[in-house]
Formats: C-alpha cells, structure tokens, sequence
C-alpha cells in the first residue's frame, strides 16, 4: 500500500465521506474510488455503488484484472433527533443497538432531561444553536422532527435536505405535513428535496405506541440508508452530479 | 451487528499512518476472505511495525501471532502475501481458527 493513498484515505474517512480502496492481490496494483467521484464510465461501477450502500468489503472477480479487494469505508451513520418526545426516547436505545450513532436536541428543556435519555447525547438547544457547530449533518446523517412544532423542526428540516441527510422524516398527519410544505416552499427549499421528506413519519406498519412507532421510524431509516440511489450521497458534495448508469433496480425506491 | 460493533474498535489505518509518519516501517494485515463461521468480519486489519508490535485484530487472537511473524518478513522483502487460516486436525491446537472457519489474510507493506 502506498502510504500516500493510506493518508488520502484516512482523510476521507475524517471527513466523514465514504471511499473504497481497490486493491489487485495479485499485483498489487490499488486505487482510491470516492463516493461523490464515482464515474459512470468505471468498469466496476455497479459492483462500487452496491459496495457503498451495503458497506460490506470484498472480493470481485474482474474480466481484465482477476481477483480485486474492495475495501469499502463508510462513515459510521448518525442519527439526530429534533424533539425529546416519548418517541425518541424509545428511539434512541433502538438506533444505537442497530449502530447508529444518536443525538437528541429539544429546545423544552422539560423534556430535554437526563433522566428521561440517560446515555445519549442531549442538547436542551435550539436547533440552530448546535447545528451545525455541535451536531454536523451530512449524508450519512438521518434527521427525525418529531416535536410536531414548526417553529422546533422546520429549520433542522430544511438544513438537513440542503445537506443530502440519507433520510429525513417529520412527524404530523398529511394535513400538517401539507402546511409544512407550503412554509418551506415560501422558505425558498428546493421543491424536490421537499419531496424527500418521509411524513407522516415512518413505515406504514400500523404503529400506535410510541415504541411502536420508534421501531416504523427506525426501519425506514434503515431503509433509505441501504436503498439510497448512489449519487444521493454524493449530490451532498457535487450538486447536479448525475446518477451511475448501472444501478441495481431497488436503487430507484 | 459486526458493523455497529466495528465503531468502538481502535482506528487501525489512523495508527497506521502515524506509525508510519514515526519513520517505522509498517505492513498491513486485511481480512479478505472468511468460509464459515469467522470472529472478525472482511475489511478487518491489523498493522504491524518492524519489531512485531501491533493493534487491531483479524481473528480475535487465534491467528495473530502466525500474521504478525509473516508481516515481519513483508517488511523484509516488500512482497505482499496472502495467506490463509483453517481448522484443520493437526493444526487445531497450534494455529487456526477454533470456531471452525476459514480466513484468508493479505499482508502487504505500507511504503
């Protein structure tokens, strides 16, 4: 390994940006693919975009090239919390167990207490008070709004669209939703980030507990983190960076 | 789950490039190939320096002692190797895997 391309990589990986490195065991031979610069004209295109989703390194045989390594790196994914709600607190323990790592943020410090969330990290803030300095958003970052006050979500929301968050998700029934969108419209956000915003939050599995709903919220964050198009992670960096090609077809979801 | 516990885990490759940034010569070790129940997942290294210093791991202490001793000799010659680790009769109790996998191990330099 040549300890130039082990520096860039580590500075990808402190940049919180998803890399893989392609190795050829046979000759040695190794290059740097970055998410955000994968090329549609790459011969492992397809292979690459599935490695970024999946996270999993491997082996892949090449026509030209025989047997290469992918070493896949990508960040480890965040999850921030808008609203210290009995649904977060459910939250919060089930996302951690599932690897994420979990941040909550509600301005109320009635509900923004320790004993409610002991061992996560808590800011009794406003939200742009700790974003981005404290909490970063980024796409490997999901954004749940759940306080169901605009005055509390809406500006995390539109901050967490601008920055390609892999997922993010707003509580309130369509109605509510409807409004929301009419504000961030007046707000200037782009029209199809608006339309990436989950709400009413969560997958439609009939939830009615808070748990219950913790556990909708937390498998369609799941969802949209391994089933993200590649180049939505990578629009967080290069806006307007068009779509590999090759994609496999639950991609589009 | 391997993923999620991988987060704690000491950051092998930052550690690599410091060892390396010390002047100390340095080979990596990359899990690249498991068969069978393995304790460390595809992906997972291990550095070592010239006096067979090291951290991280690629089995969980069943075959680290047989890499390291290998990854001394890579920074020798240079030659990358891979090698491989299996539970078989004779080696069982000597090296390999007692939960009864396979793994192949890629050494290589860090020039």
């Amino acid at each position: 390994m040549d300890r130039g391309l082990l520096e860039s990589l580590n500075a990808e990986r402190r940049a919180r940006r998803a890399v893989i490195r392609v190795t050829n065991l046979a000759t040695g031979a190794e290059r740097l693919v970055r998410e955000a610069e994968l090329d549609r004209a790459d011969p492992l295109v397809a292979e690459l975009a599935a490695r970024f989703r999946s996270a999993k390194s491997g082996m892949v045989e090449a026509a030209d090239d025989g047997r290469l390594f992918l070493t896949v790196h990508v960040p480890p994914p965040r999850l921030v919390c808008i609203g210290a709600v009995h649904i977060t607190q459910a939250l919060a323990p089930m996302a951690r167990m599932a690897g994420f790592d979990v941040s909550v943020i509600d301005p109320r410090t009635a509900f923004a207490t320790e004993d409610r969330f002991e061992g996560v990290p808590l800011f009794p803030d406003w939200p742009d008070d700790v974003i981005p300095g404290k909490v970063g958003l980024d796409a490997y970052t999901g954004l749940v709004a759940v306080t169901h006050d605009p005055k509390i979500d809406d500006w995390p929301i539109a901050r967490a669209l601008e920055a390609g968050s892999f997922y993010v998700g707003a509580l309130g029934s369509r109605k509510t939703h409807g409004r929301r969108v009419e504000r961030l419209t007046a707000a200037g956000v782009d029209p199809a980030a608006i339309a990436r915003i989950a709400a009413p939050i969560g997958l439609d599995i009939g939830a009615q507990s808070p748990a219950e709903i913790a556990v909708a919220v937390l498998a369609q964050a799941i969802q949209a983190l391994r089933r993200r198009p590649a180049a939505e992670a990578a629009r967080a960096g290069t806006s307007g960076e068009a779509a590999p090609a090759a994609l496999p077809a639950d991609a589009s979801s | 789950m391997g993923d999620a516990l991988d987060l704690s885990e000491k950051d092998v490759l930052g550690i690599a490039e410091a060892w390396r940034g010390e002047g100390r010569a340095v080979a990596l070790a990359t899990v690249v190939e498991t068969w069978g129940s393995a304790p460390r997942p595809i992906g997972s290294h291990l550095v070592i320096d010239e006096d067979g210093r090291f951290e991280g791991s690629v089995s969980g202490g069943c075959v680290e002692g047989a890499v390291v001793g290998e990854a001394v000799d890579v920074i020798g010659d240079g030659r990358p190797r891979l090698l491989e680790f299996g539970v078989a009769d004779e080696t069982a109790w000597r090296v390999g895997l007692s939960c009864g996998g396979r793994i192949a191990v890629y050494v290589e330099r860090i020039d």
